[in-house]
């Protein structure tokens, strides 16, 4: 916790405290972090002379961040209305059942997390996958497992 | 540098590369999903291996996306025109190396045209199908130039019109050609931009701002992302334009988050205008000095919503606010400030080019110019498209289109994002048109079309852009927050086979509250895919709630699978080996497969892995059809 005090802190240093830049810095901080923790949220808050309840407030509204941190692999589905029409849903269930976890939840051990996204703009691949910003493109509910194996390869070959 | 000193290397540059042998590849985020870096990568490799001097250029976006990677190879030596060539993969790069950078044929068989002029033996892109309807104004650049160097966008007469509007004319005057132009915003109200315009100009107070409306959360909309990533700076000097013809010094782009290419290179497109001057202090000195700044937006889609994007930039919770006053009022920071979308500002800077007496002559009485669409879903030529207004619907799907995919039947277009609507086959002649498409009961929207077949539910449509509204509402106001929860819950009664015939009165009902109560469009326009499915599609609804089925076989609750022991082959296994929750079982004595239904969760794999040349898992709808099935089958 003190390590990350420490890069917020660093990241503050590039902006005035003016109230418009609170949605730059948050995602200054969640790029650097993954997440935004709470005394995150507290430091920025006294940075900008505002309550932390305002900072939790524009934090809570906006899609964009997080308050766990997600895991080593980030799975968003894109659930966008041409991915959806070509079947994104039994995809994002694919996701879900083969990871064991709901849309918005973690693997215990922190290696995958499965979130859905609006739309990422590439509808002629629909559906799509996003993995680490990579993506996958016309998935289909039998291509889940591949991709996951390609991903546990991935991550395998890391480590090596 | 002074100008003409610019103009003069720009167009060098150009023409050193209209001369030159040169590769160009589309790597837009739709070229790079379908693996354009990689076929990038290709080239880079190959041109070092062979050691040619090749001009290899990343340009954006054609809008011909069901082609990517698309890649046009100019080779002025070899006697032929540029040509473009489809979907250029591993095997496609080297043939194009092989054979023609290092030898002499154009691989004909893999080009989707030559470009430019006429040269017999293969077809020439502009005159295919769809280039037949299509006016390119918006589009003029895209997929032409190298979005991330100023001097192609400044060769092909690019901030010469700034310059004019500059030197030579009054604010008041730019006004006034707008409003001639009779330019009506392509965010999607149609709201005339010159009146926006006119009245922050009459504002005393400054500062006053001018925000370009990036944020384009429509899923299956990407018409605004494609033209920053691929002509940035037709939007920047717009921009300008505006800013001078409003009186403001300060501009802001916001844009969405998920777009990261977007931001890299407007953020490189305003980088290059600064050091030519073009943007900051003094613009070719006339005493005008204005600069941009960009803004990235966390995911909200309400924040499209002008006076919420205002409170976002701000840096507070992006909601919407009662009006008026008007942003061009009081807009950021209580400053007059106008909200122009993406292709409304690159049209401001086609106006000021080609004059307002061309640009009246496409398109019809009441809407000027064109229209940019970006046609996804069950369509052949999935892609972007720039129509004169005016253009119908069925011109669209089918011509520029190219009809639906897989020789299924049309059933529905959705346009103008999830606030927009479903119309049916009998709206296909409906003129493209802000006034005609509001009769029928849509909203033109910023430009998305999903094109809808036979396989997808209506009903199911529905409910997905309510469920989107009630994740995406700020809740301000009640009827946002209550009213599409409650539409919401409705939909998803009749999805799962639990709607009562009432359901469909109460719908049309709380759907006018809405109109009537909400505080903002999103949610008076929230109902739209509700009211627009009930108006074309009122049997599906029906047949959901009176028979338990769905026409489409789509909602889960309403279908089940079931394998005809007559076409299934019993040396095959392929259901049994990829059903993820183990629900399919072998006949010991057959070989033959059922699905025990208990176990099956639908996710359709068994259905996709059924080899063709058997068929023989089918949906059913209702479920019960199964006992009728298994019993015909006995007997």
């Amino acid at each position: 916790m003190r390590e990350e005090l420490e890069s917020v802190k660093e990241i503050l240093k590039g902006f005035q405290p003016e109230r418009r830049f609170l949605i730059k810095i948050l995602q200054e901080i969640q790029e650097k972090l993954g997440y935004l923790p709470e005394e995150a949220m507290r430091e920025v808050a006294q940075f900008l002379h505002i309550p932390p309840s305002e900072v939790y407030g524009v934090a809570t509204f906006y899609n964009q961040f997080r308050f766990v941190p997600v895991g080593k692999f980030h799975f968003l589905v894109c659930m966008g209305t041409a991915c959806h029409s070509m079947g994104g849903q039994l995809v994002l269930e694919g996701f879900e059942r083969e990871l064991g976890i709901k849309v918005g939840e973690v693997t215990p051990d922190r290696k995958f997390s499965l979130e859905r996204v609006g739309c990422v703009g590439c509808c002629m691949q629909a559906p799509v996958v996003v993995v680490n910003g990579k993506i996958f493109p016309r998935m289909k509910p039998s291509k889940v497992e591949e991709v996951l194996a390609k991903i546990k390869e991935i991550d395998e070959l890391g480590r090596d | 540098m002074n100008w003409e000193e610019i103009k003069n290397k720009a167009k060098e540059k150009w023409e050193k590369l209209e001369s030159s042998v040169s590769i160009r590849i589309g790597t837009p985020t739709c070229g790079r999903a379908a693996g354009a870096l990689e076929t990038l990568e290709i080239f880079k490799e190959r041109l070092k291996k062979e050691g040619l001097e090749v001009e290899l250029i990343e340009v954006g976006c054609m809008g011909l996306c069901f082609a990517e990677p698309l890649v046009v190879i100019n080779k002025p030596e070899s006697g032929f025109p540029p040509i473009c060539y489809k979907n250029v993969g591993f095997e496609e790069a080297h043939a194009l190396m092989d054979r023609f950078l290092l030898g002499e044929d154009p691989c004909f068989e893999i080009a989707l045209g030559t470009i430019d002029f006429s040269f017999t033996g293969a077809p020439i892109v502009s005159e295919l199908e769809r280039f037949q309807k299509e006016v390119r104004l918006v589009l003029k650049n895209c997929g032409w130039i190298d979005p991330e160097d100023i001097n192609h966008y400044i060769a092909r007469g690019g901030y010469e019109s700034l310059r004019k509007v500059l030197l030579e004319k009054d604010p008041v005057e730019v006004i006034a050609q707008i409003g001639q132009a009779n330019l009506r915003g392509r965010g999607g109200a149609g709201f005339l931009a010159s009146r926006k315009w006119a009245q922050a100009r009459r504002q005393k107070e400054g500062p006053k701002y001018l925000i370009c409306n990036a944020d384009e959360g429509d899923p299956g909309a990407f018409m605004d992302r494609v033209v920053l990533e691929s002509d940035p700076h037709s939007v920047i000097e717009g921009m300008i334009i505006a800013g001078y013809a409003i009186g403001a010094h300060k501009g802001f782009i916001y844009t969405r988050m998920e777009y990261p290419l977007v931001l890299k290179r407007v953020e490189k497109a305003l980088d290059q205008a600064r050091s030519y001057g073009l943007l900051g202090e003094n613009i070719f000195n006339s005493g005008f000095s204005f600069d941009i700044e960009i803004v990235r937006g966390a995911g909200a889609f309400v924040c499209g919503e002008s006076t919420a994007m205002i409170y976002s930039i701000e840096g507070k919770r992006g909601m919407p606010r009662v009006r008026p006053p008007r942003s061009a009022e009081k807009g950021l920071w209580g400053k007059p400030t106008v909200v122009n979308n993406v292709k409304t500002l690159a049209l401001v800077t086609r106006i000021m080019e080609m004059g307002v007496e061309e640009f009246l002559k496409i398109g019809t009485p009441t809407t000027s110019g064109t229209a940019v669409f970006a046609l996804a879903g069950k369509i052949e030529q999935i892609g972007l498209c720039e129509v004169p207004m005016g253009t119908t619907l069925r011109e669209i799907v089918f011509e520029v289109g190219g009809g639906i995919r897989g020789r299924k039947e049309f059933k529905a277009v959705q346009i103008g994002g999830p606030a927009g609507g479903c119309v049916g086959e009998e709206a296909l002649d409906l003129p493209v048109d802000f006034d005609r498409f509001k009769e029928a009961g849509a909203i033109m929207g910023s430009g998305g079309m999903i094109i809808l077949d036979e396989s997808n539910c209506m009903v199911e449509t529905a409910r997905f852009f309510l469920d989107f509204l009630s994740k995406e509402d700020c809740g301000k106001c009640t009827f946002g927050r209550l009213g599409i929860k409650q539409l919401l819950l409705i939909l998803e009664d009749i999805t799962k086979g639990n709607g009562k015939e009432e359901d469909l009165a109460l719908l049309e009902e709380l759907s006018k509250d809405l109109m009537e109560g909400c505080l903002c469009n999103l949610g008076k326009t929230a109902p739209n895919p509700i009211l627009t499915t009930l108006r074309y599609f009122r049997d599906e609804y029906l047949a959901h709630i009176r028979e338990k089925r769905c026409p489409a076989l789509v909602c889960k609750e309403l279908i089940a699978y079931w394998i005809d022991p007559e076409k299934c082959e019993k040396g095959c296994d392929h259901c049994v080996l990829t059903c993820p929750t183990e629900a399919i079982k072998t006949d010991e004595r057959t070989r033959k497969k059922t699905i025990i239904q208990e176990k099956c969760v639908k996710c359709g794999t068994c259905l996709e892995v059924c080899p063709p040349q058997y068929s023989a898992v089918v949906k059913v709808s209702p479920k019960e059809k199964i006992l009728e099935l298994e019993s015909g089958k006995a007997q």
